[in-house]
């Protein structure tokens, strides 16, 4: 346990994307064992960990602001963590979330069409669950980022880059690294 | 075009152009890349992207390179510190003024807005975008436009008026409310002078003008201009 205390703490956070980001990060393989002797998970929708932990070094966010609960989770984030990484598309553009922007009271107009247009059985707008956001966001729209990689997914040569950079102290250099979709 | 010749620095490199040559073309033919989106060659330049803009010493202003003649003694920059900034913020303002997603984009992987980005190193955009709604026009039997990721190069219209030679494309309003028409702002399907000879698919830098159900790695073919005016010479 003391070994684990000196590691670097890293969060990673699941908000509206399809999860294709983590597939992405678990695709460093082998990599992933060299990376675990440097890091310890502290909070990921991959480890159950309830609370988003105080005094996190690094957190990397999957998935655009659509709703006011990940609203509340990505400012608790950025309040508790040094470095907050936008990670993918959905995270650094809004990407497919994000084209109900295109429509006005494209709220009610996206839960319509799930739950009523589309729905073949109990046609309702589910009330239980958090409110949408009229717009969608990306994540610097919201808080202050302090690193970007793009992709749909981004590669897990291109996180295994950031990540690596990081860890070394240096900062990474994105140029032909970011590659949109 | 006079016989005469032109020397000026670009990037360090002496070289010596026929006069009248622009610094785009002049750069290029020796090996110096600049980044566009609208310039291309077989066609007339229109300087609309900005993002061949470079320094020339003595002016404290930026030049688009395809629209600047060389002159003699002439010491260009193509790629300080600062253009790379203009030019990320260009592909940024392009980026934010239509709805381009281009994970769900006919042209993903084939787009010279995204592989711009790409190089450039456009890791976000700092603008707020402007997710627009334009109808998408299918009306014609392949010929598809998406005005949501079109970036108002005009390479189309230009293909279509000095290539083909129909004039069938042309824009109306302003600024962001900028969109390329057909004809008097007619859908493409009843244009009386369309050929569909899909050369305004084959130059799109984007996926907004796009041949359907066939893939863009087919479709796209940018030298035809300089191709077909080149057949056209002999």
């Amino acid at each position: 346990m003391m070994a684990a205390a000196e590691k670097v703490k890293v969060a990673t956070m699941w908000l509206s994307g399809c999860s294709g980001c983590h597939m992405s990060f678990l695709d460093m393989d082998e990599l992933l064992i060299d990376l675990a002797a440097k890091i310890q998970v502290v909070y990921s929708p991959i480890a159950d960990v309830k609370v988003f932990p105080e005094k996190v070094d690094v957190t990397l966010i999957e998935g655009a602001v659509a709703n006011d609960e990940q609203l509340e989770l990505l400012k608790q984030a950025r309040e508790r963590t040094k470095v907050l990484i936008s990670l993918g598309d959905c995270a650094v553009t809004g990407n497919v979330p994000a084209l109900r922007n295109a429509w006005g009271n494209s709220a009610r107009l996206a839960l319509e069409r799930a739950y009523i247009e589309n729905a073949d059985v109990n046609k309702q707008i589910p009330t239980d669950v958090p409110e949408l956001l009229e717009k969608v966001r990306p994540l610097h729209e919201v808080v202050k980022v302090d690193y970007y990689i793009p992709g749909c997914p981004p590669s897990a040569g291109v996180i295994t880059y950031v990540l690596t950079e990081l860890l070394a102290g240096r900062v990474p250099n994105m140029e032909g690294k970011c590659k949109y979709g | 075009m006079s016989n005469s010749t032109v020397t000026l620095k670009i990037d360090g490199v002496e070289i010596t152009v026929p006069e009248g040559t622009m610094i785009l073309k002049a750069a290029t033919d020796n090996g110096i890349r600049i980044p566009t989106l609208c310039a291309l060659e077989g066609l007339s330049n229109s300087g609309g992207c900005r993002l061949c803009l470079v320094e020339i010493a003595g002016s404290p202003k930026l030049f688009a390179a395809c629209i600047t003649p060389v002159s003699s003694g002439m010491v260009v920059t193509t790629n300080s510190e600062r253009l790379k900034e203009y030019r990320k913020m260009t592909v940024q303002l392009l980026l934010s003024e239509r709805t381009h997603v281009c994970s769900v984009c006919v042209a993903n992987d084939h787009c010279e807005l995204q592989s711009l980005a790409n190089e450039l190193g456009v890791d976000h955009v700092m603008f707020e975008r402007k997710w627009t709604d334009y109808k998408i026009d299918s009306t014609h039997d392949f010929l598809v436009i998406d005005r949501n990721r079109c970036i108002l190069c005009t390479r189309c219209i230009r293909v279509c008026d000095e290539i083909e030679g129909a004039h069938t494309l042309d824009l109306k309003m302003r600024g962001k409310d900028t969109q390329v028409i057909m004809d008097l702002d007619n859908n493409w399907g009843v244009s009386c002078s369309c050929t569909s000879c899909r050369k305004c698919a084959k130059v799109c830098p984007v996926g907004a003008i796009y041949v359907e159900e066939e893939p863009l790695a087919r479709t796209k073919h940018k030298e035809i201009a300089e191709f077909l005016l080149a057949r056209r010479r002999r």
